[in-house]
């Protein structure tokens, strides 16, 4: 019951949060709402008993990766009025309408169609020794997100190569 | 490894959820709730009190001493006197996230307090994640000055909110690795399992850690010597200039308040936490908290403030190599430090931290030195 309001609310923040980044024209509000939104995410989680995820959604999409978003913007023209009107305008709606029908067709349709079972198994309580074993333990992930934080690294020099003063 | 008790529940520890409490878990979150917003905003008229007359001491004035018995009013005073002036709102600015940003700097420094332990149990909640909770959500804040100097509409606001995050953002690093050193010793991210671990405070098992601690604490605060997003001679106030009355109030508290929360958490994660002898358990936190504050006050005094090219060097040539190396260290000496003897290890951490501080800061010279950015 108190799980079900709490979905509730925090879907309908979520969804509105994320309309208003796409619909308001100024950037900086917008990126705010995009914030709301990873919050109502990190929420979410917290429901669905993945507390060290829900942390680290926070930590990561609202403390970095907002403050990045928010730096990026500052460097920006026209902050408040948005982008200016330009021909795409047209065409670009119209692909828009054909992802967004496509997506949430798609979704729609499986979601009618499947059937919906409740895990059998309880929510682990300390989360985090199983994420442990399933990143360092035997088979663990380590590799990959090793090799995708060399490719962050690859980026960020590429980044500073490309803007260097010669 | 017998420094630290991998196992705190020998200690038997108490239920976080009484359960004979009559409405359960509502009364309790209730109680709870209001206790700790009485608690913070007692701690932060004891801490501005303490600053004030301290400061006053240290620099060979009286400070305030009108108000009530050894000035101890005046931070009331000061609190009725912010209250009844009147809220701007700047012309030029965003109306909607001015008024919303001092909000989201303040919440998320009270939602920090669920998870201080103020005694064994004696918390709102006990979470698996403690400490990386506590990270997380300090970093709103930073998101709540940057809305505050952008809705201002002043360059002088957008500087200081500028030089905040940037502040925050490097400050960050070196502040989450000193964590995970002690995370490494105790085997767990909840608040109140560290304090139980910690038969030897981790002060002396953790020298370097404390050190990087500090300063990162500090710096993420914006107390002085890194008070330059704020630097009264050059920002005029930074990022809270365009506040006044109630909103800057709040301003007001969520420093102070964020004072208290970086000594809660020092407190805990390096002094022992709640625990000592003959004192009550709450009492010696509280006493703990207050000697880490006075020795920020301390540091206030006795520093100049750096510059902003002096900060950046600072955070990532000084503070991260070297918690980069604490974390190393940490990591060989629980796999292969023999049991019985901890003590020889405290002094081995001392020796490490006193050559690696005299070592880089040979490197960098900041102030009369080269600096290179």
């Amino acid at each position: 019951m108190g799980l079900e309001i709490a979905f509730w609310i925090l879907a309908v923040i979520g969804i509105g949060a994320a309309l208003a980044v796409v619909l308001l024209s100024n950037v900086f509000r917008a990126a705010l709402c995009l914030v709301l939104c990873f919050l109502t995410v990190a929420g979410i989680y917290v429901t669905l008993s993945a507390d060290f995820l829900a942390v680290v959604q926070i930590l990561i999409y609202v403390g970095a990766i907002a403050v990045l978003i928010i730096l990026a913007i500052m460097l920006t023209r026209e902050v408040q009025r948005g982008s200016p009107a330009n021909k795409l305008r047209i065409p670009a709606f119209f692909v828009a309408i054909l992802f967004l029908g496509t997506v949430v067709g798609t979704v729609g349709f499986a979601m009618v169609k499947d059937q919906w079972r409740l895990a059998g198994v309880a929510p682990l309580e300390p989360t985090t020794p199983a994420l442990a074993g399933k990143l360092f333990g035997e088979g663990g992930f380590i590799l990959p997100v090793e090799i995708a934080a060399i490719l962050l690294l690859a980026a960020i020099l590429g980044a500073i190569v490309l803007v260097r003063e010669k | 490894m017998a420094i630290v008790d991998s196992a705190p529940t020998a200690l038997g520890r108490l239920e976080t959820l009484p359960s004979d409490w009559p409405v359960g878990f509502w009364s309790h979150w209730g109680v709870f709730t209001v206790v700790i917003i009485a608690f913070v905003l007692l701690m932060v008229m004891g801490f501005i009190w303490l600053e004030r007359r301290g400061m006053g001491r240290m620099q060979a004035r009286l400070g305030p001493n009108r108000a009530g018995p050894f000035g101890l009013l005046q931070p009331v005073a000061d609190a009725i006197k912010v209250l009844l002036k009147e809220n701007i709102t700047p012309a030029q600015g965003d109306k909607i996230v001015h008024w919303l940003a001092p909000v989201v700097v303040f919440a998320p420094t009270l939602m920090i307090f669920a998870v201080v332990p103020f005694s064994d149990g004696a918390l709102l909640a006990d979470l698996n994640v403690g400490i990386l909770y506590v990270v997380a959500i300090s970093s709103i804040s930073a998101l709540g000055v940057f809305m505050a100097g952008w809705a201002s509409s002043n360059k002088y606001s957008l500087v200081g909110a500028m030089r905040n995050i940037a502040a925050v953002v490097s400050y960050e690093i070196p502040l989450v690795v000193a964590i995970a050193s002690v995370v490494l010793l105790t085997g767990s991210l909840s608040m109140n399992d560290i304090v139980l671990a910690q038969h030897i405070p981790f002060i002396l098992l953790q020298p370097l850690g404390f050190l990087i601690f500090f300063i990162s604490g500090c710096a993420e605060i914006n107390r002085s010597p890194f008070d330059l997003m704020e630097a009264d001679s050059e920002l005029v106030a930074g990022f809270h200039i365009e506040y006044s009355g109630m909103r800057f109030a709040m301003f007001y508290l969520a420093e102070y308040s964020e004072a208290v929360i970086i000594s809660a958490i020092i407190t805990t994660l390096f002094l022992g936490g709640w625990r000592g002898p003959v004192l009550p358990p709450w009492l010696w936190f509280i006493v703990k908290v207050f000697i880490v504050f006075f020795v920020m006050v301390w540091t206030r005094t006795t520093l100049p403030r750096v510059r902003i090219d002096q900060l950046m060097a600072l955070a990532w040539k000084f503070l991260f190599p070297l918690a980069l190396i604490n974390l190393f260290i940490t990591g060989i000496e629980l796999l292969t430090w023999p049991e019985a003897l901890p003590w020889v290890m405290i002094l081995v951490n001392i020796a490490i931290t006193a050559v690696l501080v005299l070592l880089w800061s040979k490197f960098f010279k900041l102030g009369w030195g080269r600096v290179e950015v």
